[in-house]
């Protein structure tokens, strides 16, 4: 492990010492949380048929927030049927435009509400409230309006073709963005006309939950969004539902495989968007402070808890020292701690079996022989922590170079060549997203077209939108999100 | 002290600054929360960080005066108030601002070489500087000839700078780079470059006279200069932004950037200025706001 003292600079900066920022929680007062949820189904919160309940901790505190149904057989047959019938009797019968007023209906109560989403979400999660607040629940509510605005235009989103509805569709949701991830995936599945069975994480399914509460609110026809808490037992049983006609997950690619498995002769149409391990590629010519900044927003937003995070870093071998020197300084002014401060950078470690798993990473970068830095921060007593690290004297064949971490770690490597670079960004298994830096456009242009990933940004980092279509190359999944592409996964012809 | 570094990069070349990136940047630092001790510790910073300037042609002895007082006593009937760094005048007022602020441990700054366009020669700029600097002036505040940096003469603005630095003796010199007249981000970069090279003690970015005047990606861009120039040089160059910063809240916006972007040693008022006269009172109003937990009216605070 490298220490300060071990980083030799002519000049440094003081970042420590002088004025520092009082606390600034947000407040907490003005949300609601029940005890206990149960299930989402037919448009009312039900108990579990037998699973009994479970608890949801705060990650920052490792109190717990509230328990919630654990879903079983039973309970995914329930939902599966509420939304079998909700299909055949009201969805696919009514026309876009009230299906779109029902998804605009959404969007706004999303928006009215912003603020008591952004501090559960926050709370249940761990990360940042200026994340939470500032990303994740504005996209939310902008992929509502996004696909509600398709509802009532499908047939020109495919001209001379007839898109249909598919009817059910079984969709589970990772633990990094959990407000958002429900919209990627209610979104277009309403729009075009199909009803739901929605599994969150089992780590973060208050926001779900509380989305529940506005669909109520919304009164949303009973059964068109059905929501199903529980953990992997529950995913599988709703993946092997019969009367499921497609399947949309986000999460491991361990877990996409299974799912691709067990699936695999039957009709159920699968997206999948799974890990990445994505290169970030710094030029000489970059515009070198901006691209300092896009390799931190790269790969400790939402503590790297990112499938498409730039987690290898590559730096042409002129600027090495340059961009590592500057990083290091760029670390210090990282403020990690409460997620509910407006002032915290990076928040908690969404779980202890996350941080269990990262610090494995560090391990075994460490027997690697990786020279690795962390950040000099104070972190709390309770609650899961990781100091935004540098991994750097890595190559092609360090594990901690070729497995996705999803943590806020990343791994540096130098290049001397825009050929060198491709074929080293190319070499892995994962093709989710990729970053170029460079003021010359041809070189954005030769390597962008390169590099086999779905999502690639030029001089910028993890910019999302609802009208971009998103999704992996290899193992990173199959099918796209957002955009008019997002739409065609749910449609047949 | 800075002098002219005799080795310097070639200015031809452009380091390459993107906008939108720079731009995003300021819009996290802004939403930094700053509440509490941190608050009244950064107002009261911001204050003694402020240059009060009278730059006009109806410029009075007896407004120099007045001037000069509120800057040794900003508002006597509150306690524990800092007085501010430095008064900013014409050549003409340098020798009365200096004996009115006898003692105070205030700076007497002077604009010069021909302020605010810099059409002049050079021979009448250099002039100007000395007579200003035999006035008693503390600090001169140059501008760059823009005209020669917009047709690419970038050695000219090196040599020009170099040559009022050696005429400002031991008057610190601010370099006034007129941002709104240099218009993209890597000619602010450029300019402030050949400027710290030449041997500026402060880059600044505005006249006051020309609209827009200092904003914060263009002083966020000349931090992150000032930074390279240091990892390069061990030197620290200080920073002045000045015009268009009239109120507290933008204010601590600037320290929050410079806090992160610098860090703590140019926390003070001899690395870093407010150049906003309009800027005390509203420091004062929340100030007292922070005391006593209410806003007193604008007539309550002295204007000078």
């Amino acid at each position: 492990m490298l220490k300060e003292s071990d980083i030799q600079k002519k000049h440094a900066l003081d970042f420590s010492s002088g004025w520092a920022y009082d606390p600034a929680p947000e407040g907490t007062d003005h949300i609601t949380l029940k005890k206990q949820y149960g299930h989402f189904i037919n448009g009312k919160f039900t108990d579990p048929a037998e699973g009994g309940f479970f608890s949801t901790i705060n990650p920052a505190t490792e109190e717990e927030l509230a328990t919630v149904a654990l879903g079983t057989q039973a309970d995914i047959d329930a939902a599966v049927s509420a939304a079998r019938s909700a299909y055949t009797n009201v969805w696919s019968k009514m026309s876009g435009r009230d299906r779109g007023r029902y998804l605009y209906r959404i969007a706004r109560m999303i928006q009215e509400r912003a603020r008591e989403f952004a501090v559960i979400e926050s709370l249940d999660g761990g990360k940042p409230i200026r994340e939470s607040r500032d990303v994740d629940v504005p996209l939310a509510a902008a992929h509502f309006f996004y696909y509600a605005g398709w509802a009532d235009k499908l047939e020109y989103a495919v001209p001379g073709r007839s898109p249909k509805p598919l009817g059910v569709a079984g969709q589970i949701i990772p633990w990094n963005f959990p407000l958002l991830m429900a919209a990627w995936k209610l979104a277009p599945a309403l729009a075009t006309g199909n009803t739901v069975v929605l599994k969150p994480a089992e780590t973060t399914p208050l926001t779900a939950l509380k989305l529940a509460e506005i669909i109520q609110e919304c009164e949303l026809p009973a059964g068109v969004v059905n929501i199903v808490t529980g953990a992997g037992e529950t995913g599988a049983a709703l993946v092997n539902h019969p009367d499921v006609d497609k399947i949309a997950f986000t999460g491991s690619t361990a877990v996409g495989k299974l799912i691709q498995k067990s699936i695999a002769g039957t009709r159920k149409k699968l997206t999948l968007e799974l890990g990445g391990k994505a290169a970030n590629i710094v030029f000489e010519d970059a515009p070198i402070d901006q691209a300092v900044e896009g390799i931190i927003n790269g790969i400790f937003f939402n503590q790297g808890h990112v499938c498409c995070a730039g987690s290898r870093l590559f730096v042409q071998e002129s600027i090495a020292d340059v961009v590592r020197d500057k990083l290091i300084d760029r670390l210090q002014t990282l403020r990690v701690g409460d997620p509910l401060d407006k002032n915290t950078d990076i928040g908690a470690i969404n779980s202890k079996q996350q941080l269990e798993t990262i610090n494995r990473y560090l391990e075994i970068g460490l027997n690697e022989g990786a020279d690795i830095y962390q950040a000099k921060c104070s972190l709390p007593e309770t609650g899961y922590w990781c100091c935004p690290t540098l991994i750097s004297n890595v190559s092609q064949s360090h594990r901690v170079v070729q497995e996705e971490i999803f943590g806020p770690v990343l791994t540096i490597q130098t290049f001397r060549t825009p050929e060198e670079v491709l074929e080293k960004a190319n070499n892995t298994p994962y093709g989710l997203s990729g970053g170029v830096w460079t003021d010359k456009g041809s070189k954005i242009f030769k390597l962008t077209s390169g590099i086999r990933a779905g999502v690639l940004w030029a001089n910028t980092f993890n910019k999302f939108d609802p009208t971009s279509p998103f999704g992996g190359y290899k193992e990173s999944g199959l099918g796209r999100e957002g955009g008019l592409h997002g739409l065609f996964p749910y449609l047949k012809f | 002290m800075n002098t002219t570094i005799q080795e310097t990069p070639d200015f031809r070349k452009t380091t390459p600054i993107d906008q939108v990136g720079v731009e995003e940047r300021v819009a996290k630092f802004n939403t930094r929360s700053i509440k509490k001790e941190s608050k009244m510790f950064a107002l009261k910073l911001a204050l003694s960080m402020v240059d009060l300037t009278t730059l006009e042609g109806a410029d009075s002895p007896g407004r120099v005066k007045q001037l000069c007082y509120k800057a040794m006593h900003p508002h006597d009937s509150a306690g524990d108030i800092p007085k501010v760094a430095a008064i900013c005048v014409y050549p003409s007022y340098v020798k009365l601002a200096k004996q009115t602020l006898a003692g105070s441990g205030i700076q007497v700054a002077s604009v010069a070489t021909a302020f605010p366009s810099g059409w002049a020669p050079l021979k009448a700029k250099l002039e100007e500087v000395r007579y200003c600097v035999d006035e008693g002036a503390d600090e001169i505040d140059m501008v760059i000839s823009r005209g020669e940096f917009l047709r690419g003469n970038y050695s000219y603005i090196f040599d020009e700078v170099a040559a009022v630095k050696e005429a400002c003796g031991p008057a610190h010199l601010k370099v006034i780079l007129e941002t709104g007249e240099l218009q993209t981000l890597d000619n602010v970069r450029k300019a402030s470059d050949i400027a710290m090279y030449a041997g500026a003690d402060f880059i600044k970015t505005s006249t006051g006279k020309i609209s827009p005047a200092a904003t914060q990606p263009v002083t966020l861009v000349m931090f992150e200069a000032i930074r390279d120039f240091y990892y390069k040089t061990g030197i620290k160059v200080g920073m002045k932004p000045a015009g268009g910063i009239r109120d507290s809240k933008l204010a601590l916006r600037y320290l929050v950037m410079l806090r992160e972007t610098l860090g703590n040693d140019w926390m003070n008022p001899n690395m870093f200025r407010f150049g906003a006269s309009a800027l005390a009172n509203d420091l004062l109003m929340q100030i007292i706001k922070q005391r006593t937990g209410v806003y007193q009216s604008a007539d309550y605070f002295s204007k000078d």
